[in-house]
């Protein structure tokens, strides 16, 4: 029973997938008159006892104890079990606000919402992993999976572009990161993190000098870079993301921007921290290189959009950008309070609910008025007043306001960086933070600076208002008492780097 | 730590909070959320009236203290806490807010819920900025006091408020983000994230490129909100837009935010840097006294002169307080000796004398200023324009407004006998024997300030005969048809008249008011004379 229970969330979603799938082939009820709510619903369930079962995993764990290994190439840590509530979380709230836009767009809702399980599937595999070969599959699934989702919508041509896009910047991305990790296994002969860390700690020795095949090390790191950092749309892998983001069926634009690239996040984190423990001085200032052009560049292509989905879009690149500062500023030696591998999970926390957040806001103006266009939220205070103080709440979240969550984000990102004493990089990070202020705060000045007349008020529908309200008490709790958060991440963070070698 | 009633704080802190939800719950009607407002308002003015009574200047020190845990994984704590320096400052917030409040409650009749919720708002997290001790806490209210004010210039503000106000939220968030950064390095320095500890503990003492660094950062995030030459330009922009309560909150509180930071961050926590910078700080006082004041001769628009007149006026505060700096350590202050030949109590006198002034102008400007903004409201809810020019000889048919605009022109110029007077003596004074020629530079702003209250002001709004050619478009405050200029009625009345008899009163009688900020500039200086 070990083994299998401490992948309980992973079989929940297996056999949730597969039971979505074989029901939709069985039923057939006749064409027209399929309702994906009950799939959807299913969908939900599953994915909320996949997170129950995550977050039991999360709380029973001693701290004290070592990680737990399951079937060898899964190592279940607080780390993981941490970044899986976040992913559930983020996949959960998708599919309650999700179930009405899919069903007006399209008729295949079965396959749809397998596919969004086994999406989660996909990214719980890939947290825990611990072997280069899993990690591949793990992000291949999730990669073809979710290039089906993004195209999912076969009659919109912007859908079919998004997917299209995805598609073949991804799977360059895949095969690059398969070479870097061929390299990988040739330095050391293993393709487990540990055992490489062990092997390259072993080579370098006392010395300075790099000896051995300890040379691979830097190239494959770049290679393996460059698809994670795809993942995570980070600058230069970036360019598919805002097209993407776009086009997709909102509730997937919602999971690629910030599910899937906590994903991401957890993935490189283990890789790095673990792995290339011994190449530290290496890593840190190409990792911080990357960090100051994706939040720059983010920023100023979110600058000029007119498109709130887009803005969105590009400002999540952004926020990529403050992530990877948490990452630059890890701290293996000597870990402390405010250690960067705790910002980095707690700003993936925060921001996931606050950009889940922010993305249905958008989908309930696409469902209402069905435009994504900023004129669209032109005095939406007086037709949706608590629409418009919630997608506030987010965009002042985004800008790193306090009493939201996404202050606490940016102060321990910014707070890692000042205690490594990267002080250029923590002051970019605060010009950038003005920079994005610009273009959340005209999004909030269309929503409430007009005198104009009333218009007809909006009828959002109950899921998503019950999915956005969720979006905004987490918002806020981790803005004003982020203690049992923190609690948490220290704990996740904490493991992750006792296994450092 | 916690003395018997260290509740108070939290009561006057958190009671403002309670009202603006109060307002979004209850809030039926229009006329309920204005009287509900008011009288909910009451609350901490009674506790900082209350505040003013308790506080014993004679122990001095932090009083009310009250602490409980917060985040203790990084050690910051909810600690709050008042002295000298903050207890007149919460007065004048609550004093202004009522006002405010009652003001409005005559003026505002569209989006009235919204906005009688975000005015609850702001007066929470200025009070929170005064009273709280910690770091986080301390940037939580500094940053959050952003966002209501933010609301009301974009929402109940002129016609170029979109551009207004987006420019007063970046101007002072990139400020604050920059003194967040100080902030973070004062904790890695210090372990710490009370302001009082951290003080103690005096991050980066020996390192003055750190210590400078930390310095400047917070530099930023307070000189935007003084805010001090060149870092004012958002503040003609937000004054002109604002509804008149903004810009009373905005020139009476919100500005005193930045050189509160000062005295109580900068000054004791970075000592050497201070000393080292403190030419710089007082330069860049002076320069925004005599900038500020021939901006004003030229403005053509009655508000853009009195927002300008405040960075003029704000430059008195940043002149004290940079005074003071320069003598704070020991070894400056041994250097002062040898240079002037006085003695070290006299200069250390004249270094209080300097932050009494600040102190002092912080809350005479809060008065002065209010009082002028709202006075500005009451001309344009009749004429519904500000530009100088269409005014002339309202004297004779306005002469109660006439004779309160009279009175906080005269207290805005220093006359003696008005509140004015005795922070520009104690500044000037106290900054004469340290800096004297940059105090005498500053005198040239006296000069000019003269200039534009009695030739722009008082002798082309009020003087002269009443041309009714001039401006043909009057109403009455209710919004009806008039003929000509009307006089104040009886709710402008009642909110003007507490802030002119504050100024008679300070003017005639200021020890009572001194006596908190002396003992509070005392204790810095031997604080910091006390660290080596």
């Amino acid at each position: 029973m070990g083994d299998l229970g401490y992948i309980a969330p992973e079989i929940i979603l297996l056999i949730g997938g597969l039971f979505i799938f074989c029901l939709d082939l069985a039923y057939d009820p006749g064409v027209g008159k399929k309702s994906g709510l009950s799939y959807m619903a299913l969908s939900a369930l599953f994915l909320t006892a996949a997170l129950v079962a995550a977050v039991l995993q999360l709380n029973i764990s001693d701290p004290e104890a070592g990680p737990k290994v399951a079937f060898s190439m899964m190592t279940i840590d607080n780390f993981g079990s941490f970044i899986k509530v976040t992913i559930f979380s983020g996949m959960v709230l998708t599919t309650i606000a999700g179930g009405r836009y899919m069903n007006r767009r399209s008729g295949n809702q079965g396959e749809f919402w397998t596919f969004f399980l086994m999406v989660s599937l996909a990214m719980s595999i890939a947290v825990s992993a611990n072997n280069l070969v899993l990690v591949y599959l793990a992000i291949e699934f999730l990669s073809i999976t979710s290039y089906m989702l993004a195209g999912f919508l076969r009659d919109n041509r912007r859908s079919n572009e998004a997917g299209l896009k995805y598609f073949l910047y991804g799977s360059i991305a895949s095969a690059v990161m398969l070479y870097g990790i061929s390299l990988l296994y040739g330095a050391t002969g293993s393709l487990y993190l540990h055992d490489i860390a062990a092997a390259f700690s072993e080579m370098l020795g006392e010395s300075t000098e790099v000896s051995g095949l300890a040379f691979a090390a830097l190239p494959a790191m770049l290679l393996i870079l460059a698809g994670l950092g795809f993942k995570a749309s980070l600058a230069p892998f970036y360019q598919w993301a805002p097209d993407t983001y776009d086009g997709s069926p909102t509730p997937v634009a919602t999971y690629l921007s910030t599910a899937s690239k906590a994903a991401a996040f957890a993935v490189l984190a283990r890789f790095f921290v673990v792995a290339m423990a011994s190449f530290e001085v290496n890593w840190v200032p190409v990792l911080a290189a990357f960090s100051i052009i994706t939040m720059t560049m983010g920023n100023l292509a979110a600058l000029r959009q007119n498109s709130v989905k887009r803005m969105i879009a590009y400002s999540s690149v952004a926020q990529a950008g403050y992530i990877l500062m948490g990452l630059v500023a890890v701290t293996s030696s000597s870990p402390s309070a405010m250690d960067g591998l705790n910002g980095v999970l707690l700003y993936l926390f925060a921001y996931l609910f606050t950009n889940v957040g922010a993305f249905l806001v958008v989908m309930a103006l696409e469902e209402t008025v069905d435009s994504t266009h900023i004129s669209a939220y032109r005095g939406l205070i007086k037709r949706a007043p608590w629409l418009a103080v919630m997608f506030t709440i987010f965009l002042l979240s985004l800008t790193g306001i306090p009493l939201t969550g996404g202050f606490f984000g940016k102060f321990y990102v910014f707070g890692a960086a000042i205690q490594r004493q990267y002080f250029w990089l923590a002051g970019i990070g605060a010009i950038n933070a003005g920079i994005a202020a610009f273009y959340y705060l005209r999004v909030v000045r269309e929503m409430f600076f007009t005198q104009e007349g009333e218009g007809e008020a909006l009828d959002v529908p109950m899921a998503l208002q019950t999915s956005l309200l969720i979006c905004t008490i987490a918002t806020l709790w981790i803005g004003v008492y982020p203690s049992a958060v923190l609690e948490w991440v220290s704990n996740a963070s904490g493991q992750l780097l006792s296994v450092v070698p | 730590m916690d003395s018997p009633d260290s509740i108070v704080l939290t009561i006057l802190l958190f009671w403002p909070l309670v009202s603006a939800l109060l307002v979004i719950l209850l809030g039926r009607s229009d006329s309920l959320i204005k009287k509900g407002s008011i009288v909910a308002s009451l609350l901490p003015l009674g506790l900082s009236i209350y505040l003013l009574f308790e506080y014993d200047s004679g122990t001095g020190g932090m009083q009310f203290e009250q602490f409980a845990e917060w985040i203790p994984q990084l050690n910051a704590g909810y600690h709050l806490g008042v002295d000298g320096l903050s207890v007149p400052l919460i007065f004048l917030t609550a004093l202004l807010s009522t006002l405010s409040l009652y003001y409005s409650a005559g003026v505002i009749n569209e989006r009235v819920k919204e906005y009688f919720f975000l005015m609850h708002l702001l007066e929470f997290s200025m009070i929170g900025v005064f009273l709280a001790l910690d770091y986080v806490l301390f940037y939580v209210f500094w940053e959050i006091s952003l966002v209501p004010m933010y609301f009301l210039i974009g929402i109940w503000g002129g016609e170029n408020r979109g551009y207004a106000a987006t420019k007063f939220f970046i101007y002072t968030l990139v400020g604050s983000v920059a003194m967040l950064l100080a902030i973070l390095g004062v904790y890695f320095a210090t372990g710490t994230f009370d302001i009082v500890e951290a003080a103690a503990a005096q991050p980066f003492a020996g390192n003055l490129t750190l210590a400078s660094l930390a310095f400047w950062g917070f530099f930023f995030g307070f000189a935007f909100k003084v805010p001090s030459f060149p870092f004012h330009t958002w503040l003609p922009d937000a004054h002109t837009e604002a509804p008149t309560a903004g810009s009373v909150i905005l020139a009476g509180v919100l500005l005193k935010l930045g050189a509160y930071g000062m005295l109580r961050i900068m000054l004791p926590s970075f000592p050497e840097a201070s000393v080292y910078w403190a030419t710089w700080i007082v330069g860049l006082g002076a320069f925004a006294i005599v900038y500020g004041a021939f901006v004003c001769v030229a403005q053509t628009d009655l508000k853009r002169l009195i927002a300008y007149s405040s960075v003029s006026h704000m430059g008195y505060v940043m002149l004290g307080i940079g005074a003071a700096a320069a003598v704070m350590t020991p070894e400056a202050l041994a250097s002062a000796v040898n240079r002037f030949g006085l003695s070290a109590a006299a200069i250390q006198d004249s270094a209080a004398m300097a932050l009494n002034g600040a102190a002092l102008q912080m809350f005479n400007h809060g008065i002065i200023t209010g009082a002028l903004f709202f006075l500005v409201g009451i001309i344009y809810e009749r004429a519904h324009t500000r530009d100088l020019s269409k005014f002339g000889g309202l004297a004779t048919k306005t002469p109660h407004f006439y004779a309160l605009m009279l009175t906080a022109a005269f207290a805005s110029l220093g006359l003696p006998g008005l509140a004015g007077f005795w922070a520009e003596l104690f500044t000037f004074r106290g900054a004469f024997a340290i800096m004297p020629y940059w105090a005498a530079f500053g005198t040239i702003g006296i000069v000019i300030t003269a200039v534009y209250i009695l030739y722009r002001i008082i002798q082309n709004v009020f003087l002269g005969d009443y041309d009714p050619s001039k401006h043909t478009h009057w109403t009455t405050v209710q919004g009806e048809h008039a003929d000509g200029p009307t006089d104040m009625v009886g709710f402008e009345k009642v909110t003007m008249w507490p802030l002119i008899v504050a100024m008679f009163v300070i003017g005639i009688y200021p020890t009572p008011l001194v006596n908190y900020f002396n003992k509070s500039a005392r204790e810095l200086l031997a604080f910091v004379q006390n660290l080596i």
